[in-house]
């Protein structure tokens, strides 16, 4: 198979190597001619120097000929562009985009990119059973130590109708305010009651988020 | 008219501060916070946004769902073009006008169905008639 590949990054570079040694015939196009020239080095004189999205390079790497396209930079919009200008200009039939946002996947695919390939979202899919559910958002570092952080209030969360006063915080911890479900920001006071669903502004200290979590989340 | 406008260089803030001055509900994106104070004028009555408009939650941020038109005036073709795309196929944008330096670029998502505008053709003709040749 004649295999085109755009970026000879990390990515790039071990694609173009495996899929030489297993007996394809793989082109890379990069263009810092730094980085072509060490390619150039390693693997033989199969890099073209060039920008990917110009379909004057993809003409000279032999695009029309090619049975697989892999834009595998690391700007989604690059390889997305590549695979276009590949597609619309050269007829390739399948073309591969990597690409780093997730939620590009669903973009990509309704752009007429059929294969997308995320290592985010592969990561993701790997430790999400390990992700607290309802993680303590940083939203600011302060000094001193301290950081704003939000939670959000689960209905599992035995602080679900208490007092704010009867919470008790770890220390140099502060509750500011409360988002309330249609979205109306509060100013938190002692007499304020936790609802579920509420999101929670609070300040502090970056040691003690956890035990600012256990505080407000932890299941009845 | 509710225009977002993505990228604050020359052009991003000269039409950002035209329409802003017709009266139109302008709001312009760019990375980089600096360009904003750079070449906006203290009078400008827009929102800003800072964020990478190839990413749908900045777009979304910024009011792309109930923009009526999108202009994408970056220095990358590419990213003009994906959020382009992503302004006109996803959220269905009425108007999307796309910057693309690369004439050949240009041409093909032309004929894919954006409104493009090359600076690169637009340039070359005003010299040749400044030229009279």
């Amino acid at each position: 198979m004649y295999i085109v590949i755009v970026g000879g990054g990390k990515v790039g570079f071990y694609l173009a190597k495996e899929l030489v040694e297993a007996g394809h015939e793989a082109l890379v196009i990069e263009r810092d001619s730094g980085k072509a020239a060490e390619i150039a080095e390693e693997l033989g004189e199969i890099v073209l120097k060039g920008d990917g999205c110009e379909a004057a390079t993809l003409k000279d790497a032999g695009s029309e000929r090619a049975d697989l396209f892999l834009a595998v930079t690391g700007e989604d919009e690059d390889n997305l562009v590549a695979c276009q200008v590949a597609r619309h200009r050269f007829n390739v039939r399948r073309v591969v985009a990597r690409i780093n946002n997730p939620k590009n996947e669903a973009i990509f695919r309704k752009l007429g990119i059929d294969v997308t390939v995320s290592a985010t979202s592969v990561i993701l899919s790997q430790i999400e059973q390990e992700l607290p559910e309802h993680p303590v958002i940083p939203l600011l570092q302060l000094r001193h130590g301290l950081e704003i952080v939000e939670v959000k209030i689960p209905d599992t969360a035995s602080s679900v109708n208490m007092k704010l006063s009867d919470v008790k915080l770890p220390e140099r911890s502060l509750v500011w305010g409360i988002i309330d479900q249609d979205g109306n920001p509060q100013l938190a006071s002692p007499d304020t009651v936790i609802r579920a669903g509420e999101e929670i502004v609070a300040v502090t200290l970056e040691e003690n988020k956890e035990a600012l979590r256990a505080a407000l989340m932890q299941p009845r | 008219m509710k225009v977002v406008i993505m990228g604050c260089g020359r052009v991003g803030s000269s039409l950002a501060t035209k329409l802003d001055e017709d009266n139109h509900d302008v709001t312009i994106l760019d990375l980089n916070t600096n360009q904003f104070q750079r070449f906006l004028p203290d009078t400008f009555g827009g929102r800003k946004i800072t964020g990478n408009g190839v990413d749908q939650d900045v777009l979304m941020r910024a009011g792309i769902e109930e923009a009526d038109a999108f202009v994408a005036l970056t220095q990358g073709d590419n990213r003009n073009i994906t959020a382009s795309q992503v302004a006109k196929h996803i959220f269905n944008v009425p108007k999307v006008v796309c910057r693309i330096k690369d004439p050949i670029r240009e041409e093909m998502y032309n004929e894919l169905g954006l409104r493009t505008m090359s600076p690169t053709r637009v340039g070359t003709e005003m010299a040749l008639k400044a030229l009279d040749v």
